[in-house]
């Protein structure tokens, strides 16, 4: 071969390996390659897989020789969010209180992976806990995107998005408590799906918010994140909130692009203020070209999305501030012995731990979400957030009878420089303003590149939103814009992305780069 | 374990009772008998190796997720039910946020304003056949905590422990927590009343095969909330709560104890104050334990890792249908079969003896046999060793047949009374069945009239003044004849022909 298997989709990879034209051994040594070459540039992973990658791509390449009927994706290899438990695997959380946790168990999904016969390539960097839009939350040092380096890859799946945009994977797993798989997504010119709450297994996603999380694809394009959706997708008896009752077809969805007649509504309120001009202008065109491919565009109101982020940041620190309390040095994980004290109980133990192992955002969520939760304020509080979080399901649900799909941009802006919001966390939060709604009413969404702003040529995204369990819409809707733009470009928008420089650093049978 | 609690002033009941009105209250756990735990498949056998039964979600693993065990949740409806509960059509979990060494995620799934069971009563009969109706606050479901073992130090408890070990193999145990509304107008009943309510919750819950329900391996725990009310005042007391009230007696003494504990501080012009109280069973006191106060915050919030529980109503009249014959009804059933008196019953009753005695006569013993082979030498021992008689019947292997094959030792003749408590003793003792310890020992009962009737002229002739008492009528004076009779066969004799055989040689029959 001499194309760079690298540049493939997941899609045309699937059918060189179906053909027998590529091996799996080589698809998966030409990403390591890559990773051996960028990643100390992007810095995309923090544990990297080499030996359990190839012993799963020889294992394909096995099977396939000995004419096995394999999963259509087996062989395509994969990157997986470091939130995400992965038997034998390190699974930090990107958070210094999980630094060498491996954990005995595979994520519902991760088996799925496995089972699919599709090689896991490790784990990539995220903000701590997923509480971030910009991986600098990170315990390990952040992702950079791969458009500017300088520049943040989103949050918190700023390695997955970053791992996809640089080459370093086609596929990633990513997860979306607010926008940590759309808001990297957009700004790294990459695609990526919140499916329907309920319909990826959460069963060994370690848990942020509980009633928000869920894992979804990260990848280059539609088509990659529905044939992915469909591997991970579908019900789990081992989490209560999983949805029993098929996917609907996605991939389908994809393939046939077809938005004639689909109503499309533009949520006024995620169109106006506050959103940079580039990335506003990329977005009327992009609804341009679905009117042109003979969708209908109609306007939408959901008053109640105002109310969305004081909502959300509410719901979401009273819920991690409970799940994060079994970080407490027993079982597993960092222990601290707190100093000055020769003869430690096992809450001092504790409070030295947490202290030392969680970072400043974690604790000021847990403060928050505690604090939300006290007696006398929880009716204040976290009750009226549930309030809200109706009013705003109410919305998409009237939205929803005048119009199929809802869009709007999916960050207000392109990616922020390092530092730029780091000590404004008012500003972090409002990065997540159009993403925070489909989280709060349970609803699936997806970003797909709507191109580059004018003013600092880099990537915005598009976001389209259907009601619960109609998935497939946001493939159709997706893919029919993706074809349209495409076009337009006259090639990918990542191939305009800069050359990384590669670095050539050697990669090892397992290299940890937790600091 | 010593109990280093200085003993805190108590008033006698009477007196305590003469001033103030107690308040009280019961909080009773109950680990069901399910066969996997709340939220997981780890089996919930009690006893293995510790850290056994354990998953990455009992052990509260990253990632992990509950998944509720609907077993559970039908004992927990057929608890509601028995209770004459409201079962709940829809309820939730809720996390009870605390960090606490053995509970694996830092909270405890539990219920808590939308318990699956509300709103019930329970009837208890006491010893005199009054009967006082309990009200039922709740029934909630929850999982237990993991155990802490404290090692070193002289007490086996956390202080002076130089380290801890934690067994998770119970976290994750289904739990039913019933609380009663606050029991008013008990007056001097209440320790009576608080152990007869847990003793018919124990009966019931046994009947409903639910759970083991053995107070003194845990899986049936009970607080005790305790307050008094000056009398005429219509505010109640500030309560105590006291923990670790692990046996029925013990109930009843915990709530005597406190009363008095209560009255002698308020009677002497302090205040009670607000706290968990643990119960010693070695010096029947209670100590202070941790302070509460209304700022014992849990968080508690809907748990959002699980659906909501919406019984139907099929469901709901489908356990009612299971539901077994009421503890009451059932033992005025038995009691008329078996003949016994109120007392006699009562003491079976209480004793925890009716399922032995049901399964004694079921084997064919006579229910006066089974009654009082199993209350006597037998109850004794097993109160010394702090268990209840079927638990350490089963510890020393001795069953119904057991009573059946004694008492036919006795019918058939060939052992008297006291023999046949001998015979019993070593049975006890482990020495065998009641045939064989009878074989061993070489007893049988005399019939040879010969030796009799030579012990009994030997015995009047060693004894002439007490044999010419009985001859000028004083027949009670024939029992130290009698004694002696039996001594000299070595007690293998039945006393009446002996008594009868002494009688007719002096003239008297």
């Amino acid at each position: 071969m001499t194309t760079d298997l690298t540049r493939s989709t997941a899609a045309a990879l699937a059918d060189l390996l179906t053909q027998g034209s590529i091996s799996a051994r080589e698809v998966a040594q030409a990403h390591l390659d890559r990773t051996a070459e960028v990643d100390t540039a992007v810095h995309s992973y923090l544990h990297v897989d080499t030996e359990g990658a190839l012993s799963t791509a020889d294992d394909v390449d096995r099977r396939r020789a000995a004419g096995e009927s394999l999963h259509a994706l087996a062989g395509v290899p994969i990157a997986v969010k470091d939130v995400i438990a992965t038997r034998g695997l390190p699974t930090t959380c990107g958070s210094r209180i999980l630094r060498g946790w491996v954990p005995p168990y595979d994520a519902t999904l991760v088996t799925r992976l496995r089972t699919a016969g599709m090689p896991i390539l490790g784990k990539t960097n995220m903000d701590e806990f997923a509480m971030g839009s910009s991986t600098e939350h990170s315990a390990y040092g952040p992702s950079h995107n791969p458009w500017d380096l300088d520049r943040i890859p989103g949050g918190s799946g700023g390695g997955s998005s970053s791992a996809v945009a640089s080459f370093q994977a086609p596929l990633a797993i990513g997860t979306d408590t607010g926008g940590s798989i759309r808001q990297p997504a957009a700004v790294t010119g990459t695609v990526g799906t919140k499916p329907t709450y309920g319909g990826v297994s959460r069963y060994g996603l370690v848990a942020l918010a509980s009633s928000l999380d869920q894992a979804g694809p990260c990848t280059r394009t539609v088509l990659d994140a529905a044939l992915l959706h469909e591997v991970i997708g579908g019900h789990d008896p081992m989490d209560s909130t999983s949805i029993d009752a098929p996917v609907p077809p996605l991939v389908e969805a994809a393939r046939r692009a077809d938005v004639s007649g689909l109503r499309i509504g533009i949520v006024r309120e995620l169109t106006g203020e506050g959103f940079q001009a580039g990335v506003r202008t990329r977005f009327e065109q992009a609804v341009q070209h679905l009117v042109d491919a003979g969708a209908e565009v109609v306007e939408v109101s959901c008053p109640s999305f105002t109310y969305a982020l004081a909502a959300y940041y509410l719901i979401l620190p009273s819920e991690a501030s409970s799940n994060l309390a079994k970080f407490d040095a027993m079982r597993y994980g960092l222990r601290v012995a707190p100093s000055g004290i020769s003869d430690p109980s096992a809450e001092q133990v504790m409070a030295a731990t947490r202290d030392a192992g969680f970072g400043d955002e974690v604790k000021r969520r847990i403060i928050l979400g505690t604090y939300a939760l006290s007696s006398g304020y929880y009716d204040a509080y976290y009750g009226s957030a549930q309030k809200v979080r109706r009013l705003i399901a109410d919305d998409f649900t009237r939205a929803f009878e005048a119009a199929d799909v809802l869009v709007s941009p999916t960050a207000p802006t392109t990616a922020f420089r390092f530092g730029d919001k780091l000590d404004d966390p008012m500003a972090m939060y409002l990065n997540d303003i159009a993403t925070i709604p489909a989280n709060l009413a349970g609803i699936p969404g997806i970003s797909v590149p709507s191109g580059l702003a004018d003013e600092d040529g880099l990537p915005a995204g598009f976001q389209i939103l259907a009601p619960a369990m109609h998935d497939d819409r946001l493939y159709a809707v997706g893919a029919a814009l993706e074809a349209r733009l495409t076009a337009a470009w006259g090639g990918a928008m990542l191939d305009r992305a800069p050359a990384l420089a590669g670095t050539g650093a050697a990669v090892g049978p397992t290299r940890t780069k937790e600091a | 374990m010593t109990t280093q609690a200085t003993a805190e002033a108590t008033l006698p009941l009477e007196a305590a009772l003469a001033a103030y009105d107690p308040a009280l209250g019961l909080e009773v756990h109950v680990e069901l008998n399910t066969a996997t735990k709340m939220f997981c498949g780890c089996p919930t056998e009690f006893g293995a190796e510790p850290n056994t039964q354990v998953c990455p979600v009992c052990l509260g693993l990253p990632g992990a997720l509950p998944v509720v065990n609907v077993k559970a949740v039908e004992s927990a409806i057929r608890i509601g039910l028995v209770l004459n509960c409201q079962i709940a059509r829809w309820c939730r979990f809720a996390r009870k946020n605390y960090f606490y060494p053995d509970m694996p995620k830092n909270f405890q799934t539990s219920q808590y304003d939308e318990p699956i069971a509300f709103d019930g009563f329970l009837d208890v009969e006491l010893d005199d056949g009054a009967v006082y109706r309990v009200q039922i606050e709740r029934a909630h479901m929850e999982e237990d905590t993991g155990k802490s073992l404290h090692v070193g130090g002289s007490t086996g408890r956390i202080h002076g422990a130089t380290h801890s070990l934690v067994d998770y193999n119970r976290a994750g145990i289904p739990l039913i927590e019933i609380v009663t509304k606050p029991m008013l107008g008990t007056g001097e009943r209440a320790p009576e009343i608080a152990r007869a309510y847990v003793a018919t919750l124990r009966d019931l819950l046994k009947a409903l095969d639910v759970s083991d329900v053995r107070m003194e391996q845990g899986s049936m725990r009970c607080d005790v909330n305790l307050s008094l009310t000056p009398k005429g005042a219509d505010r109640l007391g500030t309560r105590t709560e006291t923990k670790n009230v692990n046996s029925l007696r013990s109930v009843e003494r915990a709530v005597r104890y406190e009363i008095g504990r209560q009255a002698a501080v308020l009677s002497s012009g302090g205040s009670v104050v607000q706290e968990t109280r643990h119960w010693h069973e070695d010096t029947g006191v209670t100590t202070s334990g941790r302070v509460k106060s209304d700022a014992d915050d849990y968080r508690y919030f809907p748990e959002p890792d699980l659906v909501p529980v919406a019984p139907t109503a099929e469901l709901v009249e489908a356990l009612r249908g299971t539901l077994p014959e009421p503890p009451v009804a059932r033992r005025r059933r038995l009691q008329t079969s078996w003949g016994f008196s109120d007392l006699e019953m009562r003491d079976v009753v209480n004793a925890g003896l009716v399922e032995l005695v049901e399964e004694t006569v079921r084997a064919g013993a006579s229910p006066a046999a089974a009654r009082k082979w199993w209350s006597g030498e037998i109850a004794r021992r097993a109160n010394a060793a702090g268990q209840d008689v079927p638990t350490y019947a089963a510890s020393l292997g001795v069953a119904p047949a057991h009573v059946v094959e004694l008492e036919a030792l006795v019918k058939r003749g060939r052992l008297n009374d006291s023999m046949a408590r001998q015979v019993w003793d070593a049975v006890l003792a482990a020495e065998g069945t009641p045939t064989a310890v009878a074989d061993a020992r070489g007893l049988e009962l005399v019939e040879d009239t010969g030796a009799l009737a030579s012990a009994v002229d030997a015995v009047i002739a060693a004894n002439p003044e007490v044999a010419a008492k009985v001859r000028d009528g004083k027949v009670a004076a024939a029992g130290a004849l009698i004694g002696q009779v039996m001594r000299e066969l070595r007690g293998q004799a039945d006393a009446a022909a002996a008594r009868a055989l002494i009688l007719e040689r002096l003239g008297q029959s």
